[in-house]
């Protein structure tokens, strides 16, 4: 009998190319997402050397960094030169290549993690990389995906393959059932306040337990996008029938007799009974509540019922780390997080920008006005998720709300676009980043559930999403 | 990745230490969308004055330099961040070896990546390289790879140290992608089977 295989184990060892006697690795890849920051001095290396892309048919690219995400944004003349000259290079670079491309113009445009799995280019047991971290995402359907540099892309455009080392194997299981109001981003960012953001460092995570089983794959899919915040270099978790589910139909899903050879190879994909993991961290999905962060890491996160902490609740260089963050956020220690007020509220980004997400957003909403003076936006994750969410009636709530209304894109999750905030200005954000700077200089991030910054656009501060819930019934 | 074997060409004298990556490729030019044309900004600020005008002094903008291949620099070269854009810079400018008695330890694997041959040897030959690379257009110094010697122009030659990884590949024009491609029958064959077990893949 074989030894017992974590599914980190199985989809690693069902793309091995080559080992060396270093313990050097060729993974093979099968699918290659691509946008416009990462990838010009890929493609250009590509000319430099006459190589070519080895699989573009495997090989998926849509610009979504630094795109408008305003109205007539198909005019080059909205985007500042350089976005503008990368996204004509990307432009230029998926019709020399040939590889499949989602323009601007193009409804199917969005984040390439949320347009992957949307398109059914992301499946089961595949191995999936992107010249950006939170390819993590993928992983919510049992493929292993990473995050890779520049010279990476070129390398996995040049030979579809990856040099790799092995990491190690880490679970994390969240138990039981989560309590209203709590959403996957609550577990997720819990997870990382729990380990910290090198919790996961050298190693892949897998999460489960009956918490994550109940998630949609929407929820999964925000789960697995922040394993980087928690320093791991994947999320994974095992496919089942939600998972299956999601993917039958979708345009480049496998379809009639493959998708049945398919669908019977996806369920030997999970953990054996008995495999090792390196390392194992569990929560009880009952003591998670709704949270948010107050400093400029994602672990310094805490339940929206807690006070600021001080600089000396910590030990050694965080407590001078806590200072410094502190002082960025302009908070004071022993302050409520529910007083926490904000300027702007944006929903949308890889981890919250989804029609579950906007749908969650929108029921805490309905009928109800942001507060005065306040800046909200929604921006979608595609332009697909846009649409639907218009069909359903969920735009005309947020537009009624006092939200605005965006096109599909990265936004201010990172502000390379134009959508930033200036110095000192306090957002309630869906996104995965609360580092200095990250959403415009001098910018305060709060990063929280799409319900929970539904619940902080009304109140026009941090607010604890189940007062409302309460409400409602 | 072009092949280094043995370059004959014209060393410029850049005595300064520390010579570091800002220097080489100041952060602006980096939002570029390539690697190639980094060429006319490297060393920009010591090239051109604020009008963009070339500074007549700096050795590259003399006309015995212009076509230089080699450098011939002080101690600590290539210090400062991890930028590739500063290899690549160089390349596009057109040198190909850098001689020096020290380098930044991410710029000189940088520089191995990029085909460009980084070379430490000790005080006094840097110094004798850099008295005869200062005699202009003239004085042309070889390196040889395989040989691992450097040949001044007046016939001294010193001996240099190489990885003998980085070496080889250098010598066959190997990068992590060329070096891949060596094993492209073993992706093939992978490809092969991959299709009969996983043809939705
Ligand atoms: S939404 Fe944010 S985190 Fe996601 S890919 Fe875009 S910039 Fe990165």
């Amino acid at each position: 009998m074989t030894a017992p295989k974590t599914l980190y184990d199985k989809i690693w060892d069902a793309h091995l190319v080559d080992q060396a006697d270093d313990g050097t690795c060729l993974l093979y890849i099968d699918r290659h997402l691509v946008h416009e920051v990462t990838s010009p001095q890929a493609f250009e290396g590509l000319r430099m050397t006459g190589r070519t892309v080895r699989a573009p048919q495997k090989t998926i690219a849509v610009p979504d960094h630094n795109v408008p995400t305003t109205e007539g944004r198909e005019n080059p003349d909205q985007m500042p030169e350089e976005s503008r000259i990368q996204v004509a290079a990307l432009d230029k670079n998926a019709s020399d290549f040939g590889i499949h491309y989602y323009p601007v113009s193009d409804v199917r445009q969005g984040i390439v993690h949320i347009v992957g799995p949307e398109q059914g280019w992301t499946q089961p047991g595949m191995t999936i990389v992107c010249g950006d971290s939170h390819t993590a995402t993928h992983g919510a359907f049992g493929a292993l995906a990473h995050g890779i540099g520049t010279s990476e892309v070129e390398h996995v455009l040049a030979t579809q393959t990856l040099i790799q080392r092995k990491a190690k194997n880490m679970k994390v299981e969240i138990t039981g059932k989560l309590a209203p109001g709590v959403t996957a981003k609550d577990i997720t960012l819990s997870v990382i306040g729990a380990t910290g953001t090198a919790g996961g460092t050298g190693h892949v995570i897998e999460y489960c337990g009956e918490a994550i089983r109940d998630l949609s794959m929407e929820g999964r899919m925000t789960v697995c996008n922040m394993a980087i915040e928690g320093g791991a270099r994947a999320g994974l978790i095992a496919p089942d029938e939600k998972t299956f589910e999601y993917v039958k139909g979708r345009p480049h899903a496998p379809k009639g007799a493959t998708w049945e050879a398919a669908l019977a190879y996806w369920k030997t994909l999970y953990t054996d009974e008995g495999a090792h993991f390196d390392k194992v961290v569990t929560l009880r999905g009952e003591d998670i509540a709704p949270v948010v962060t107050w400093g400029t890491s994602p672990e310094d996160v805490l339940p929206i019922t807690a006070v600021v902490p001080a600089p000396g609740d910590f030990t050694g260089g965080k407590a001078e780390a806590v200072k410094r963050s502190l002082e960025y956020m302009g908070l004071t220690p022993g302050q409520k997080l529910s007083d926490i007020e904000i300027d702007t509220v944006f929903i949308g980004s890889c981890t919250n920008g989804r029609i579950e997400d906007l749908r969650a957003a929108a029921a805490i909403l309905k009928g109800k006005k942001i507060k005065d003076g306040l800046r909200a936006m929604v921006v979608p994750g595609s332009g697909l998720v846009r649409a639907q969410a218009e069909e359903e009636g969920l735009a005309q709530i947020f537009l009624d709300a006092g939200f605005e209304w965006r096109l599909a894109g990265c936004s201010m999750c990172l502000a390379m676009n134009p959508d930033q905030l200036s110095p000192g200005e306090r957002c309630a954000a869906t996104s995965n980043r609360n580092f200095e700077g990250r959403q415009g200089r001098g910018g305060r991030t709060h990063l929280l559930s799409p319900a929970m910054a539904a619940a902080a656009a009304i109140t026009g501060r941090l607010t604890d999403v189940r007062e409302m819930m309460a409400e409602t019934v | 990745m072009d092949k280094f074997n043995t370059l004959t060409g014209i060393a410029a004298p850049m005595p300064l230490v520390n010579i570091d990556t800002d220097m080489i490729i100041p952060k602006q030019f980096l939002k570029t969308i390539q690697r190639s044309g980094l060429g006319k900004n490297l060393f920009d600020e010591m090239r051109y004055d604020d009008n963009g005008n070339e500074i007549p002094d700096f050795v590259l903008n003399q006309p015995a330099y212009r076509d230089a291949e080699i450098l011939i620099a002080g101690d600590n070269f290539g210090c400062g961040s991890s930028r590739e854009h500063a290899p690549w810079a160089l390349l596009d400018f057109g040198i190909r070896a850098v001689i020096s008695t020290s380098f930044a330890d991410i710029f000189f694997s940088n520089c191995f990546k990029n085909g460009i041959l980084p070379i430490v040897l000790p005080e006094d030959q840097v110094r004798h390289l850099m008295d005869d690379a200062s005699k202009g257009a003239n004085a042309r110094i070889t390196v040889d790879l395989e040989a691992q010697v450097v040949t001044a122009s007046d016939g001294t030659q010193f001996p240099f140290e190489v990885d003998a990884f980085k070496k080889h590949c250098l010598l066959n024009g190997l990068d992590d992608i060329g070096l891949t491609l060596e094993k492209v029958r073993k992706i093939d064959t992978f490809e092969d089977t991959a299709k009969t077990l996983y043809p939705w893949a």
